[in-house]
């Protein structure tokens, strides 16, 4: 988990409430708080580390994020960019909760369609959803398919 | 409530039974009086004749009736208004909603404010069911459409109606042959597609090539709009004319099919030799929009 420095001091410190996202692919982290919509203007108190040794993946990619517990929905989005990830909900410094994360069937909101004919690019009142199969991310407006580069859609 | 919104939604028997449906509208097996006191609202955005003018007519010889809007600047979505307001209300006036739109989704989308069934009459380069079940029934009507070749020629990439019954006739074991200008392609997810559910698509480069193996020709509109001048337009679109030299030798059952309108694509002369179908495929709209009516306000 996360390594002492030199210093003898811990590269995260632990926090008291909210939530731990572990083991994510390396250098996916960013992209991941972007997925849960967790930006520069939000509240939340943010740990990232990135490109931690790790002895089951080589390296990863740690988030914690104070004072917020994370639902199961919102952590399942993830799955996409992190399908290793681990997420510990924390209180009072303590693990209650450990789950790993699940493929959504449907991804509404997340990812931006890139048909710019799509009637999800207007001033529509509907959020984007996308259908999660196995060849990448289906449009259910429009059919369009996203096969790669998830993470440059992101909304 | 049944939408009728894109062929994906559709199983063979589906679209055997709306078929079926059809034939029976067609031999005049219905009472005239099926959609008394029923009200369809055609919301066309784009410009349409022939879909717009045979829901009409569908709707009237069922005993209902219509009202319209023909297009964007005669309606509130010049002053901003959304597709989904629009449906809102439109659909608490009538029984059921005919959508042709622009953006690509936008029938699903109306579907899922609308109060009353919505079919899409074709949205952006997306779906156009109706046209596809003509398409399947002009078909029907001279051979079983199972195992059949058949051929897209035109502008795959574009072309709604040629996505559409592609995806349709992968559900009969067609061969489906391809045949388009050079960055006109059938994209490459829709090819994927097919192929994934199990149809055999070759791609021809020319249509000398592949005429001679084909049970129906499916020519679509090669738009100027899409080329970057004048010049390559006709030099594209003057090789992919549909004359009766290029008919020799093709199979004596060959159906030429198209959506219409045509813009040269098919020269005037081959009207007039057996294989032109594509009046016909056009008249055959009335049954097919009549079997969907039907189906979505009985």
């Amino acid at each position: 988990m996360t390594r002492k420095d030199p210093s003898g001091g811990l590269i995260i410190s632990p926090i008291k409430n909210g939530t731990v996202i572990d083991h994510i692919t390396a250098g996916e982290a960013l992209n991941v708080l972007r997925f849960l919509g967790i930006t520069g203007s939000t509240r939340e108190c943010l740990s990232i580390a990135t490109n931690v040794e790790s002895k089951r993946m080589g390296t990863k990619d740690i988030v914690k994020v104070e004072n917020r517990e994370l639902c199961t929905e919102e952590v399942d989005r993830i799955a996409l960019l992190a399908p290793h990830a681990k997420i510990n909900i924390i209180r009072d410094y303590k693990v209650v909760e450990k789950m790993g994360v699940e493929i959504p069937e449907i991804l509404r909101g997340v990812v931006r369609c890139p048909n710019p004919g799509c009637i999800t690019n207007t001033n529509e009142p509907v959020a984007s959803a996308f259908e999660v199969l196995d060849k990448g991310l289906h449009c259910l407006y429009c059919d369009w398919l996203i096969k790669d580069n998830i993470a440059n859609h992101i909304i | 409530m049944y939408h009728i919104i894109s062929i994906r939604d559709f199983e063979r028997n589906d679209l055997d039974y709306l078929l079926d449906r059809a034939g029976e509208f067609d031999t005049g097996k219905y009472q005239p009086g099926m959609l008394d006191n029923k009200l369809v609202a055609l919301l066309f955005f784009e410009p349409s004749t022939r879909t717009r003018m045979s829901f009409a007519t569908a709707m009237a010889r069922l005993g209902g009736k219509s009202i319209s809007v023909d297009s964007v600047e005669a309606s509130s979505i010049v002053k901003g208004e959304t597709l989904a307001d629009t449906i809102r209300v439109i659909s608490s006036y009538v029984d059921a909603i005919v959508l042709r739109h622009p953006k690509e989704g936008a029938a699903r989308l109306a579907s899922e404010f609308s109060s009353v069934p919505v079919i899409n009459a074709g949205d952006g380069a997306g779906q156009h069911p109706s046209q596809t079940l003509l398409d399947l029934y002009t078909i029907r009507q001279s051979m079983p459409v199972d195992g059949i070749n058949v051929g897209l020629l035109g502008d795959l990439r574009y072309g709604r109606t040629a996505h559409s019954l592609a995806l349709a006739l992968s559900l009969y074991g067609v061969t489906l042959h391809t045949i388009a200008p050079k960055g006109l392609e059938m994209p490459a997810s829709i090819t994927l597609e097919l192929r994934e559910r199990g149809m055999e698509v070759i791609e021809h480069p020319n249509v000398e090539e592949a005429v001679k193996e084909l049970d129906v020709l499916y020519v679509t509109r090669i738009q100027r709009e899409r080329f970057p001048d004048s010049a390559s337009y006709y030099n594209v679109a003057s090789s992919y004319r549909i004359t009766t030299d290029l008919l020799d030798g093709v199979n004596d059952h060959l159906m030429i099919l198209h959506p219409l309108p045509r813009a040269g694509e098919i020269d005037p002369a081959v009207d007039c030799t057996p294989y032109a179908r594509y009046f016909e495929q056009a008249r055959n709209g009335v049954p097919v929009r009549m079997a969907l009516l039907h189906e979505v306000m009985k």
